[in-house]
């Protein structure tokens, strides 16, 4: 097992009280393999994979572990982390084009954060510049202030460095959100070639988009409400999910062949619960329409087949 | 397909820092106050702006003695009937010092409020209307900014005697709004640039209403930090104008005080009551405004705080 | 019936406007009462800048804009609010679309003081009630509520109300689902096809092909702001002339096919560079592309 988390809970500290982002949450992803994590905004899909590399100053961590490699990751503890992130932990951050310092040229950035983590660049740099053609950029690249490229050129630099130094996991959060369709399968092909040639291990791509999951991902994990409602191989997801969110929220994407005319798709009314103060029990049983009266007690998160886990009672 | 009960969700998920969230940067209204009232520099800032404010307003109902009349005592350290002691010549310093302040507070309002509307107007249209227009008035602001204020109102002093506080207060105001008029311009580009002011032009409504009714508003906590600044600046220039003696004469200001102590050497004689009292005043109500500046910047501006 | 012959926009950058920066080319087309249209393009292609010449937030520089045969770009200041009545406008960031200083409904008393003010409480209650139920909104949910306190997607239902409050001919949607989320996009979705049924006609101005192909008529490919293909959306989809279009349509992930393997090759960048519009050709009946 590569990663392995066991019962996470991270909640934020706000001035009302506790958000609930992550309440108990565990799954495992295996050596090479690529898991989405997928879900609606507020779900705590972002607060998740957040958790696991750094966790800013209001995260807080109520309860359960995190192991990589079997070795226990202390999430609590910032300069302890440190020594893990860029090199076993690595990740591609939601807006990872702004988070390229406007006034520095590409290669002097790469430069400064190599250094920093005791990596000489002269000795990389060869590396460096044959990834970056290979994930078509030019090592001119290097040269240029980040205003000079495109949203896409901006996010293959970043994944680029962010994998430079063969990371065990690679967090990748929405990092196809801001990009144009064609960019997006580019950048999406991108991940899988990375872990094709071992430069990562296995990653979590963490985003809202199922069809992009379905292209890339070798499993799917479905977040509802900060806990988790289903896990997967993509196909498995897609074709026969389970549990009712997932199925509702399949069913409502419209993908290309269908119309309006032929077959109107429905949504899901009402919205998620506040993680403020969540509902006890089930966290869709407000708006599921299979809920009966043992929703009120929540479900446990089961293997139901192989591979395959939900957490329903209806599905039990 | 009922809508859902209100929720705090996206207050909630606006901390969540999710990309489909409200932005938080606007602090919710009872948040305001509370923090507000927790904020140590407002407070510290708005005792002091109180407390030096009474002095100016009552102070010189305490006292029956006139700034510039001439008393038996020349020189004389705080005693019982001259609270803050005499001038060589013998004018009582206290009287001088709590008119000096009053003079100070009526200037810096004025020339606040003068460069506040100069610097609103030429900003807000700048901003809005773009094009043409705002390389004008960007242009306009420029040279007022760069033109050397104090130069200006030397100048300008020597040829027009500046007989009265009211004229002082506005040359200071007309030659200070430049910098307002660039802040005000830029946030005023970004809010002009957001959906609901094209909403507005879909409502059928027009350049300034929909400047004074829906820009404006929304940069009320800014237009008021200008505004402390702007008072607090016009009052440090209207002392340097007074020190230089080019402020009006026959009103009494800190500035004047100042003037005429260090002419009679009231350092190198130690009367330190009279040197010290109107540096110290001057001091302490910029010192005042510029901490409640930075204390409201933090209660409007949620990412100022350390929490 | 909304047209527009030969639009361009072109952009005057840099201290009195210095460079010049072209955003849309030649653009013609038309949008009948009761059609969806969708304008698809990817980020810079002018599309937004194509919605919001059509709404007169933005000045035409060639070309022009008809409305039922009036130039839009010709009318007067009192004629504007007058158009204001036949076409609306609705944004994609739904929480930039309000003033959040203000509670929600007050988009709906801007309208009532500039078009309504005659109106009497009780009838003007009336009216905006029966939008609201248009749109599938209960009242008492919605009003007197600040925007933050309401989703995504009710702040963009509440702004189609706004604009049926007016009786619109048209509707301007510039990507108005892309930043809601996955479940209610579909109920925003349905409900332009809805008032399609009714007799509006829609602007539908999105990236995403897959929302396009769901619900318009027409379908029309905007690359760097030239139209490259235009025709009944069944035809462009299943039979796409342009390299472009063909680029596009096979970048799009789908949900039960995977993407076909290698990658399409992008058509000539400088397509259009020289200054002349590139002229569309019909390819089947009522079907346009550039050759």
């Amino acid at each position: 097992m590569s990663v392995k988390v066991d019962n996470l809970r991270v909640y934020y500290r706000t001035m009302r009280g506790d958000v609930q982002a992550v309440d108990g949450v565990s799954f495992s992803i295996a050596d090479g393999e690529i898991m989405g994590l997928a879900g609606e905004s507020g779900c705590g899909k972002s607060t998740l994979g957040k958790s696991l590399i750094r966790m800013d100053a209001r995260m807080r961590r109520i309860d359960g572990r995190v192991e990589l490699d079997d070795q226990e990751l202390p999430l609590d503890d910032t300069r302890a982390m440190n020594k893990h992130r860029f090199k076993q932990i690595s990740l591609v951050p939601q807006y990872a084009m702004s988070a390229l310092t406007p006034t520095r040229k590409v290669g002097k950035l790469m430069e400064e954060l190599l250094e920093s983590r005791g990596v000489r660049f002269a000795t990389i740099r060869p590396e460096l510049e044959r990834r970056l053609t290979l994930v078509g950029l030019s090592p001119k690249v290097l040269g240029m202030y980040p205003i000079e490229l495109s949203g896409g050129m901006k996010q293959r630099t970043v994944m680029v460095l962010s994998t430079l130094l063969n990371p065990a996991l690679l967090i990748a959060d929405e990092i196809t959100s801001a990009l144009d369709v064609s960019t997006q399968k580019a950048v999406a092909e991108t991940l899988v070639e990375f872990r094709d040639r071992g430069y990562v291990k296995s990653m979590m791509v963490i985003t809202h988009d199922l069809a992009i999951l379905y292209q890339v991902a070798d499993s799917i994990l479905v977040m509802y409400a900060g806990k988790l409602a289903e896990k997967a191989p993509a196909e498995v997801i897609i074709r026969s999910p389970l549990h009712p969110y997932t199925q509702l929220l399949i069913s409502s994407l419209p993908e290309v062949g269908v119309t309006y005319e032929e077959q109107k798709l429905t949504g899901i009314p009402g919205r998620p619960p506040a993680l403020l103060d969540p509902p006890t029990g089930c966290r869709f049983r407000d708006r599921c329409p299979f809920a009966f009266d043992k929703c009120v007690e929540e479900p446990p998160f089961l293997e139901v087949e192989p591979g395959h886990h939900v957490a329903c009672w209806k599905v039990f | 397909m009922a809508a859902a009960e209100p929720s705090a969700e996206s207050a909630v998920a606006g901390t969540l820092l999710d990309p489909l969230a409200v932005e938080p940067s606007k602090v919710r209204r009872g948040e305001a106050l509370t923090v507000a009232f927790r904020n140590r520099k407002l407070i510290f800032g708005l005792s002091l702006l109180s407390l030096l404010l009474l002095l100016a307003v009552v102070g010189p109902l305490l006292t029956d003695l006139d700034p510039f009349e001439f008393y038996d005592a020349l020189g004389q350290p705080p005693s019982s009937e001259h609270w803050l002691g005499t001038t060589s010549p013998g004018q009582d310093v206290y009287t001088q010092f709590v008119h000096g302040l009053r003079a100070s507070f009526i200037v810096g309002a004025v020339a606040g409020c003068v460069a506040a509307a100069l610097g609103m107007v030429v900003g807000f249209a700048a901003g809005y209307f773009g094009g043409v227009v705002d390389d004008l008035l960007s242009m306009l602001t420029n040279v007022v900014l760069v033109i050397p204020t104090i130069a200006v109102l030397i100048i300008v002093a020597a040829y027009l005697s500046v007989g009265s506080l009211l004229s002082e207060a506005v040359l200071i105001g007309v030659t200070s709004w430049p910098w307002a008029a660039r802040a005000i311009r830029a946030q005023t580009f970004s809010l002009a640039s957001r959906d609901f002011v094209s909403l507005a032009r879909l409502s059928g409504q027009g350049g300034w209403r929909i400047i004074v009714k829906e820009i404006a508003p929304n940069m009320s906590s800014y237009l008021f930090l200008t505004f402390i600044l702007l008072f607090g600046g016009s009052i440090l220039i209207c002392a340097t104008l007074d020190f230089l003696g080019l402020g009006p004469s026959q009103v009494m200001s800190l500035g004047l005080m100042l003037n005429v102590a260090v002419s009679n050497s009231a350092l190198q004689l130690g009367m330190w009551w009279w040197f010290i009292t109107p540096g110290v005043a001057i001091t302490a109500v910029v010192f005042a405004l510029y901490i409640t500046n930075v204390g409201l910047d933090e209660v409007f501006n949620p990412k100022l705080r350390r929490s | 019936m909304l047209a527009l012959d030969q639009v361009t926009k072109v952009y005057k950058v840099g201290t009195f406007g210095g460079k010049q920066l072209t955003a849309v080319r030649g653009v013609s087309f038309e949008v009948q009462p009761g059609e969806v249209v969708s304008l698809i393009g990817e980020s810079g292609s002018g599309k937004s800048t194509v919605g919001r010449m059509i709404l007169r937030l933005t000045p035409v520089t060639e070309g022009s804009i008809s409305f039922d045969g009036v130039d839009v770009a010709g009318l007067k200041r009192g004629q504007v609010k007058g158009y204001y009545r036949e076409i609306q406008g609705v944004f994609q960031d739904p929480f930039s679309s309000y003033n959040p200083i203000f509670k929600a409904d007050r988009v709906f008393s801007m309208i009532r003081s500039a078009y309504f003010s005659q109106l009497g409480k009780d009838d003007w209650r009336r009216k905006l009630e029966s939008s609201l139920e248009a749109v599938s909104l209960e009242p008492a949910y919605v009003l007197n509520k600040y925007p933050h306190q309401l989703s995504g997607g009710q702040l963009q239902r509440l702004l189609i109300a706004r604009a049926l409050l007016l009786d619109i001919k048209y509707l301007v949607a510039d990507e108005i689902i892309s930043m809601l989320d996955a479940s209610t996009r579909i109920d925003v979705l349905n409900l332009l096809g809805e008032l399609k049924a009714r007799g509006l006609g829609v602007l539908f101005i999105t990236h995403d092909l897959s929302l396009g192909h769901y619900i318009s008529d027409t379908t029309m490919i905007l690359r760097k702001g030239v139209l490259v293909e235009r025709g009944p959306t069944e035809r462009v989809f299943a039979n796409p002339q342009h390299p472009y279009t063909q680029m596009l349509l096979e970048s799009v992930p789908q949900l039960h096919t995977k993407w076909s393997g290698g990658r399409s090759p992008r058509p000539a960048d400088t397509e259009g560079d020289d200054g002349v519009v590139p002229e569309l050709v019909e390819v089947e009946p009522g079907h346009f592309a550039v050759n």
